[in-house]
């Protein structure tokens, strides 16, 4: 016969621990747990494939012997220094800012070292990518650290404001760098129609948005003016850009360009690109502007009347920092899209990436099959940039306390 | 106009007389600007014989279009031509908006399942592919999976049959033979009483409080009409294409060219990603409350999910869920990429052949202003009827 | 107050430059008849002042127009615009070649972007009318179907509801469609803008032919993993002859570029080669010491080249036969291709040009 102590009362079934999480989280109901049986099977299945055809089956040749063309297109052999030497300058930065604001800026800069160090040790063959190579991408990790290092002995002299200055002066010196002047014998002209590639994609996503922010802004303020002829010319423009798709306004700018302008200017096909992408970017970054520009209540404009700020030092200094301020995650995601639509100039004959990509594998015999290798190695590659970037993003807005739906 | 001239306020410090002044130099900026272009173009146009009329629409056109919704062939006019490519638009984009509301709806909801594992898997999709640029995606799914596939004498077959193969997906599907019309009758018959009913049985049960089964009675009687008239009018309604192989193709039954499999498939993944982060975030905003009261009351999971949280949801979500609609039919005019003919692909096609840049580019504009319009109205439409009245 | 004033005396200031310039442009292009006269000759000095000639060709043909193992464009059309460079330098290296898509050949002359268009166009009357003027047909081809070997076609009337990848924006669209509907055969399409896809599609089996210029089939099944396994079929559906354009509206430019043709076939109608060229200044024969510019004079002052210029061009590129069998020749380096119509009118074949005198 059993005595059941009747003081004696099992203990809770628990949950806490490995197995509770598991009961809370994946079998907290009869269609859960189906769901995760399924979902488990499925994954499991997918992963042996995918694996196992990235690993064994997938012939990644026409990716690592064209390391170079994917980089930085048909840009001359012999002035590949200058890219290395602005790669450089932006690691050094990459250090200094990682020294002065930590968090983000120390996340990246890690990954960024190990990425560099990664690529030293790739095993690859010395003709894809070469000792010089090798060196010259190590290089970038010395640099960051040398930056770091910088900030820590010298500390006050470098403010904030000072990097942000430095960021983007250090644009405009990457473009002379790259582009070079006709006939300067240290740094001949490397023209547009021989960037390609990666570099390319940059470039594009760069001046896009540099240039489309003040242009939307500007755009954004133009349309609540008073001025009717502004609002409408304003109101018009955006509504219009903002209709097409962004492969009609490259189509437009390359094709119709030239008609509006007089014979004897000509433009650059690169440079008509840059307008398609920048004026495309430009309206919709009116939009998220206007909403910002909403946002900020109307009391904060009578107050600076009130205390005397003239029209423009109101929208300057009270106005917009508010309103953009409001908008920051529409406003980068809006930076992320136009980084993403840089793609879109392969249609229009330019070799970005994609262009790249293509090229090879459909103009060469020996690669012709490896299509999935190929384009999934592309979009690897913007899937790490970008998802950086939303990653910035979020923290940019958790530091700055905005909040998100 | 007193005022002006007997102000103390000198002329270049008074508002007025500055606002306009502004206007003015910019009404002349503008038009200036537009005369300068305008000006190069039409001399463009004189020196080199381009014309900029609309006449050239009613040639004949005389390059062929891959597929076509409607009936299209060289022998008609541009004009056809490009009303050909607006359908095929259409109908990559209607198809497109409901396939992706679908999936996206679906992966939001799971997002914020309780379930770990599967909120997780719905993050990492919409993490993955709102990523990746579309063409990349598009070129993927075209170049390396439709037309990876094994040929047509090696054709993947499902059971209907499917046959799938590199010039397609080819099903079985149904023809309306003679007898199709007098059995849409039966249909709309059923439909009309089956809606009858429906509001019948929903008066009884609210003026007795019993359940009337007010969904399956109208379902129930809808499907027995429409049988009864399936045997009634003689031949049956609807014959059974199936696919066979011809001496190129399968010959028969629904045909799904890679080309539009791969645009529908690359537009539907990425935009889903992007409907589904509208959807979660919609449903998140929906407050807690509302969610504990309906507990509290004793609905479950589902119903709460149907009757409270979704409809409330829903004034969140429409707005951007329309920006999204709106920015799928834009990104498939990267139909040309891939070679099926959408409305841009067909225009480029006759800016060469027809050799008019300028009018055609005016065209395309217009068609997608059009729609893009059309979008914005019915936005507007649904705010306007969502707004919150009063005070 | 003080910017406000800045910002208004300069819109004023840019309000009256742009007026100055848009009538400026009126008043050169008001009167038709001065707007030819006055772009006589604007092309040529636009491009000695611009110091090289700007040349839309492609990078992806072998044969025509691709990319030597040191990045540098070579061809049949892009020796074409060497020889105009050579014309007007002296030096064939002053040559920028833009590469253009088959759908933007028309649009790209039209609006005077480049100064010459050397890129298997075909000459038509609609092209003609609308794009520029096309010079003179450098090459003579024809429209066929490629197909692979292991369908067993003989004839290009077998493919009676064949599907057939083309690019689009070429007189081969036209042209595929009018055969198939002039034979009652039915015909599927599939279209690309850019031949790469059109050709890759093709050997991956998504269509049962692909149809081109029979040149640039031959040029392209070279380029393929296993060129035997294609074929071309026999039957010509179209007449193709291939020839550079310039823009409409300068009549000097156009009679320049003719003119620099002309040379290269006259050269070889004369056994003027590009090793023999400076010995033949000094030729017994009159009519080879007149077109090296040793003696007499055929228009090349009306036209603004030098007297010598054809020793330029012939040095840089060598007469018409030397260019051909330079790519498509027996020892070509691209492929081989037999001249059949491409041959001089004294041996069997179609080129001839004007005497020049």
């Amino acid at each position: 016969m059993m005595t059941t102590n009747p003081d004696t009362i099992l203990p809770p079934q628990t949950d806490a621990g490995a197995i509770g999480w598991v009961k809370t989280n994946l079998m907290n109901s009869w269609y859960n747990a189906l769901f995760t049986v399924v979902m488990l099977v499925v994954g499991i299945l997918f992963l042996q494939m995918a694996i196992g055809w990235a690993v064994f089956s997938a012939d990644w040749s026409a990716v690592t012997s064209n390391l170079k063309l994917f980089a930085v297109g048909q840009y001359p052999q012999e002035e590949l220094w200058r890219v290395g030497v602005v790669l450089f300058m932006l690691s050094s930065l990459l250090g200094v800012t990682w020294g002065v604001w930590g968090g983000v800026a120390r996340t990246f800069a890690l990954v960024a070292i190990g990425g560099a160090v990664a690529m030293v040790i790739l095993p690859l063959s010395m003709d894809d990518l070469s000792i010089e190579g090798r060196l010259w991408i190590g290089a970038n990790a010395g640099f960051i650290a040398a930056g770091y290092y910088l900030v820590q002995t010298i500390g006050g002299a470098i403010t904030p404001k000072r990097v942000i200055w430095a960021w983007l002066s250090s644009f405009f010196i990457a473009m002379v760098l790259i582009r070079g002047f006709q006939g300067l014998p240290l740094l001949p002209l490397v023209g547009t129609n021989q960037w390609g590639g990666l570099l390319l994609t940059f470039n594009l996503a760069l001046v896009g948005i540099v240039a489309c922010f003040p242009l939307g802004v500007l755009l954004a303020l133009g349309r609540r003016s008073n001025l009717p002829v502004i609002s409408l010319f304003s109101i018009m423009f955006i509504e219009l850009v903002r209709g097409v798709p962004l492969i009609t306004l490259l189509f437009m700018t390359q094709v119709i360009l030239p008609l509006l302008l007089p014979e004897s200017i000509q433009v650059d096909r690169v440079l008509r690109a840059f307008l398609a992408i920048t004026l495309f970017s430009a309206a919709y970054m009116a939009e998220n502007v206007r909403g910002g520009l909403q946002a900020v209540s109307n009391s904060q404009v009578e107050a600076a009347k009130a205390l005397g700020l003239s029209g423009r030092h109101t929208m300057v200094f009270i106005v917009l920092p508010q309103a953009l301020k409001a908008v920051i995650p529409a406003i980068v995601g809006q930076f992320i899209a136009l980084f993403k639509d840089t793609t879109l100039v392969v249609v229009v004959g330019l070799l970005d990436i994609v262009g790249i990509g293509k090229s090879i594998v459909l103009g060469n015999v020996e690669w012709v099959s490896t299509q999935r290798e190929v384009y999934l190695f592309i979009a690897a590659t913007f899937w790490v940039f970008t998802y950086s970037m939303s990653y910035a993003s979020r923290k940019l807005e958790n530091a700055l306390g905005v909040k998100r739906h | 106009m007193r005022l002006l001239w007997h102000s103390d306020i000198p002329l270049w410090h008074d508002a007025r007389v500055l606002r306009a002044t502004a206007q003015i130099v910019s009404v002349i900026i503008v038009v200036s600007i537009v005369v300068f272009a305008a000006s190069n173009v039409l001399s463009a146009a004189h020196d080199r014989n381009l014309s900029l009329g609309f006449g050239f629409l009613s040639e004949e056109a005389g390059f062929p279009i891959a597929e076509s919704v409607v009936d299209y062939d060289e022998a008609k006019s541009f004009r056809y031509a490009f009303y050909a490519g607006i359908m095929n638009t259409l109908k990559v984009a209607l198809i497109g908006i409901v396939a992706a509301t679908a999936l996206g709806v679906v992966l939001g909801v799971a997002r914020i399942s309780t379930n770990w594992l599967v909120s997780k898997a719905a993050g990492l999709y919409i993490e993955i592919f709102r990523n990746i640029p579309l063409l990349i995606q598009l070129f993927f799914w075209y170049f390396g999976v439709f037309l990876l596939l094994p040929a047509v004498e090696n054709a993947i077959k499902w059971p209907g049959p499917i046959y799938i193969s590199n010039r397609g997906v080819f099903a079985v599907w149904a023809s309306p033979t003679s007898t199709f019309g007098p059995w849409l009758l039966f249909l709309l018959g059923g439909l009309i009483l089956a809606v009858i009913a429906r509001f019948a049985l929903v008066r009884v049960q609210a003026l007795t409080g019993k359940h009337a089964y007010t969904t399956i009675i109208p379902l129930v009687i809808f499907s027995l009409i429409s049988l009864l008239g399936w045997f009634l009018v003689g031949d049956t309604p609807l014959a059974q294409e199936t696919p066979v192989l011809g001496r190129f193709n399968f010959v028969g039954g629904i045909r799904f060219t890679p080309e539009f499999a791969a645009l529908l498939l690359g537009l539907v993944i990425y935009t889903a990603s992007f409907i589904a982060e509208i959807v979660r975030s919609g449903i998140q905003a929906v407050e807690k409350g509302q969610v504990e009261a309906s507990r509290a009351l004793g609905l479950t999971e589902f119903q709460t999910l149907r009757a409270v949280v979704i409809p409330q949801s829903m004034r969140i979500i429409i707005p951007p869920l329309i920006s999204q609609y709106l920015n799928l039919t834009k990104n498939s005019s990267l139909a040309l990429t891939i070679g099926y003919p959408d409305l841009f692909g067909v225009g480029r096609i006759i800016i060469n052949q027809a050799g008019r840049a300028i009018p055609v580019f005016a065209l395309i504009m217009a068609a997608y202003l059009a729609m893009s319009l059309t979008y914005a109205a019915i936005g507007n439409l649904y705010n306007h009827h969502v707004r919150f009245v009063g005070r | 107050m003080g910017l406000k004033r800045l910002v208004l005396l300069m819109g004023l200031i840019s309000m009256v430059g742009m007026i100055a310039i848009a009538c400026s442009d009126d008043k050169d292009n008001a009167d038709g008849d001065t707007a030819v006269v006055a772009a006589a000759g604007a092309r040529l000095n636009m491009v000695k002042d611009r110091g090289n000639l700007i040349c839309a060709g492609r990078t992806d043909l072998p044969g025509f127009g691709f990319l030597d193992a040191n990045g540098a464009n070579s061809g049949f059309d892009i020796d074409l615009c060497k020889a105009v460079a050579a014309a007007i330098f002296g030096d064939a290296s002053k040559l920028e070649v833009i590469p253009i898509t088959a759908a933007e050949r028309g649009p790209t002359i039209q609006a005077g972007e480049v100064d010459l268009l050397s890129r298997n166009v075909t000459w038509t009357s609609t092209r003609d009318a609308q794009w520029g003027n096309f010079t003179t047909v450098m090459f003579y081809d024809g429209q066929g179907f490629m197909v692979p070997t292991s369908k067993g076609f003989t004839s290009a009337l077998d493919l009676d509801g064949a599907t057939v990848c083309v690019t689009s924006g070429t007189t081969t669209e036209l042209n595929v469609a009018d055969f198939f509907r002039q034979h009652n055969m039915n015909l599927n399409t599939v279209v690309f803008e850019d031949s790469a896809s059109v050709y890759g599609a093709y050997e991956e089996g998504r269509c049962d032919a692909t149809t081109s210029d029979k040149s640039q089939l031959a040029a392209i099944r070279s380029g393929f993993a296993n060129p035997g396994a294609h074929m071309i079929l026999p039957e010509t559906i179209s007449k193709e002859p291939l020839t550079p354009a310039v823009a409409h509206g300068d009549d000097q430019w156009f009679d320049l570029v003719k003119t620099v043709m002309y040379t290269l076939i006259n050269a070889e109608e004369l056994g003027v080669t590009q090793a023999n060229v400076d010995a033949m200044r000094s030729s017994d024969n009159i009519i080879i010491r007149r077109m090296l510019g040793t003696e007499g004079e055929f228009g090349q002052s009306t036209l603004g080249l030098s007297p010598t210029f054809a020793v330029d061009v012939i040095k840089a590129v060598g007469n018409y036969g030397e260019v051909y069998d330079r790519y498509m020749g027996p020892q070509g380096v691209s492929f081989t291709l037999p001249r059949g119509d491409n041959e001089l009118w004294s041996n069997g074949g179609v080129i001839y040009a004007p005497p020049l005198k």
